[in-house]
């Protein structure tokens, strides 16, 4: 196992967890932390600590840490007062704990006396051995062994996303995309003031980590530039790392002097560092996420020869537009693709790309079209619009007086299997032929509640649905400056 | 805090580190400035150089495309006539007119984050209005520099334009590598303007510099 693997392991992936400051009290953050292991149910033992030995959540806690059993635990948890936490690391680690997660505040954010709080626990952490996140920080989250340390929601269904993040809200943000969309998370961080651990040794943790295939990262300041620099792109030759940045606006203060000292505000260098580094850039937390669900879940676009198949017109046009002014090639439609669907389609369709049926598709023209798309050697990814129109008028018949009379039964059914028969269809395609196909459509958004069997055949095939043409092109963008940028360093 | 070095300083230094300087002369008077102009060739460029002068177009100290001696000597004269209090040591520089039209701009400058950063840019007078410009930390290997090239919005200016063959870009990747290379050797230099960085026959050349030092450097 490499050294960062070894070190963070017990943050990660701990065989149990010492939980300081639980409470009796509902709002406070040791009985959400406790609540929340509990509820998801943490594969491993947990030992509360609470002062008086009185019952929390129905569980026996212990009134001191010299009561856990030698070696049981190997994380520490601790949401107690500032002062008393670097006399608990001691004690924790006398019974074996090598790494502590402090959720605590009252340290450098809280002025001078704070600052030395924070200074005496790095200290301790340091002479101890123990690997310590934090303080100020609103937890961690690890879904291969179900730990949801977290002073707040959410715990994201497992999936092949890691993050770590020096806002908790920001991460929380990233996680409920999870939730939303379906494409988990492996692992999640959030620094808060980052005392010892700070996010590069996460960007390299997440590197060698087998669970996690893409990374998201929101950073705010950098102790160290350079360091950043070199982990991300030491993460970025293993797989794709997803950075968004907070004050990129903010002026800094510079001596400018000279007319490059005038240019170099902090976006203008680290959009350089990025470049490099072969981190992708985005400009929102959506975006962040919706590029790192496309990296983890689609195979890369070799290079930028875009085909767009739209159930119709408008939403094509639009994303054709899109398309332009992203730098991706709006191919011509190859004449061998035109006669293939010339002969499944009447005469009304468009004949270019967008390939735009008009509505002259029969049963299977939708799925077959998705494939010769990908299938086709001058196309290197495919957008496809508007799923899920008909399941969503298939709902309108449900849910309307007229149901199930009048045949509405079997056109309901019919439409809602179609919708399905295309979710899967476009996986398959992107799959067998190792191409892109990003499904667009905002009944993503609005049709949630009942479950169109559009976007939610997307997310059954493990992958997101963009909510616009738009945000879908954005995301095949960052694929296709990803993909130049590795093929480039690794030649 | 920190001084400039003179245009003509700069380049000696910039040159010594192998960036693409045209050929100048420090001219003291202005029959000197004539014989410098005399021994370079017609049509010339005058501009007062001196430590510490930096915005010469603003305050009239460039004189262009002056195409005899008698030109020369009447220019050259007139600018050292509009030396400041402070700039008595400064001297005329003498350079011959350099062809081309596009002008970029590359610096060198130490972020309080990332240390020393390359920069390129669309350059000249317009280089801060339009903004096209990108970073690289340095050092950097030439595959960076090629990036860092391609990183430009209006990259596409740097391909065959109106009459002009394609920019070398091998030949500015050097010149960016050079440039952090600089940045290595010469920890006294807080940062580094080329601008403009004219492009002469495909080749990009250092028509202005300023190298700013650390005080007591």
């Amino acid at each position: 196992m490499s050294d960062v693997l070894e070190r963070l392991s017990p943050l990660f992936r701990p065989r149990g967890i010492v939980l300081a400051g639980v409470s009796s009290h509902p709002g406070k953050f040791g009985a959400v932390a406790f609540h929340n292991l509990l509820r998801f149910g943490f594969a491993g033992p947990i030992f509360p600590i609470k002062p008086d030995g009185a019952e929390v959540f129905g569980r026996p806690t212990l009134s001191e840490v010299s009561q856990v059993p030698d070696g049981a635990a190997d994380l520490a948890f601790l949401c107690t007062p500032a002062k008393l936490n670097a006399g608990l690391l001691r004690a924790c680690a006398a019974k074996g704990v090598r790494a502590a997660y402090v959720a605590s505040g009252g340290y450098a954010e809280a002025g001078e006396d704070g600052r030395e709080l924070e200074r005496e626990l790095v200290e301790t952490a340091e002479e101890l051995g123990v690997a310590l996140a934090g303080p100020n920080g609103q937890g961690i989250v690890s879904t291969p062994v179900s730990m949801c340390a977290q002073i707040v929601a959410p715990y994201p269904p497992p999936g092949p996303l890691s993050m770590v993040s020096q806002s908790g809200n920001v991460g929380s943000s990233f996680m409920n995309y999870g939730c939303l969309t379906g494409v988990g998370y492996s692992k999640g961080i959030s620094c808060g003031n980052a005392a010892q651990l700070e996010v590069a040794e996460f960007i390299e943790y997440y590197a060698e980590d087998p669970d996690t295939l893409a990374t998201l990262v929101y950073l705010e300041g950098l102790e160290d530039g350079r360091r950043f620099a070199e982990v991300a792109r030491a993460h970025a030759l293993r797989k794709p790392l997803v950075v968004l940045r907070g004050g990129a606006t903010r002026q800094g203060q510079r001596a400018a002097s000279s007319h490059t000292g005038a240019l170099a505000s902090d976006d203008a260098v680290f959009d350089g560092v990025c470049r490099l580094a072969g981190a992708v850039r985005a400009a929102s937390v959506e975006e962040a996420y919706e590029a790192a669900a496309a990296f983890a879940t689609q195979p890369l676009p070799r290079g930028p020869r875009t085909l767009i198949v739209t159930a119709a017109g408008g939403w094509g046009v639009l994303t054709a537009d899109a398309c332009v002014r992203a730098g991706l090639e709006l191919i011509e439609l190859p004449d061998d693709l035109r006669r293939r669907i010339d002969g499944m389609v009447p005469s009304r369709w468009s004949g270019g790309n967008p390939i735009d049926l008009a509505g002259g598709e029969t049963r299977d023209t939708i799925p077959e079209v998705l494939d010769l798309a990908a299938a086709h050697p001058e196309v290197d990814a495919v957008i496809y619009l508007g799923i899920g129109i008909q399941a969503a008028q298939a709902n309108q018949f449900r849910s309307g007086p007229y149901y199930p009379d009048h045949g509405l039964d079997r056109i309901v059914d019919f439409h809602e299997r179609q919708d399905g028969r295309y979710a899967q269809a476009a996986s398959e395609a992107s799959e067998l032929h190792g191409k892109p196909v990003l499904v667009a459509t905002d009944l993503a958004l609005t049709d949630r509640d009942y479950g169109n069997s559009g976007p939610l055949g997307v997310q059954r095939s493990g992958r997101i649905v963009w909510p616009s043409g738009h945000r879908a092109v954005r995301t095949l963008s960052q694929m296709l400056r990803y993909s130049r940028w590795l093929s480039h360093r690794s030649t | 805090m920190s001084y400039t070095l003179s245009e003509h300083e700069s380049k000696r230094l910039l040159a010594d580190a192998g960036l693409p300087v045209p050929e100048e002369r420090l001219a003291a008077d202005a029959a000197a400035a004539a014989r410098a102009a005399d021994a370079l060739g017609y049509p010339v460029a005058l501009k007062l150089c001196g430590r510490g002068i930096a915005h010469k177009t603003e305050r009239g100290l460039v004189r262009l495309g002056l195409a005899d001696p008698e030109a020369v000597r009447r220019e050259a004269e007139d600018l050292l006539g509009l030396r400041r209090a402070g700039e008595e040591s400064a001297q005329v520089l003498v350079g011959r007119m350099a062809g081309g039209s596009r002008e970029l701009i590359a610096g060198l400058v130490r972020d309080p984050q990332f240390g020393p950063c390359v920069m390129l840019g669309l350059g000249g007078i317009f280089a801060e209005a339009l903004g096209d410009v990108a970073f690289a930390l340095a050092p950097l290997d030439p595959p960076d520099a090629e990036d860092l090239i391609g990183a430009l919005q209006h990259a596409h200016l740097l391909d065959a334009f109106r009459g002009e063959p394609p920019v070398d870009r091998a030949a500015l990747a050097r010149l960016l590598v050079a440039l952090g290379e600089v940045a290595a050797a010469r920890p006294e230099i807080r940062s580094i303007d080329l601008n403009p960085l004219r492009i002469v026959d495909a080749r990009p050349v250092v028509l202005d510099a300023l190298v700013e030092l650390e005080d007591g450097a």
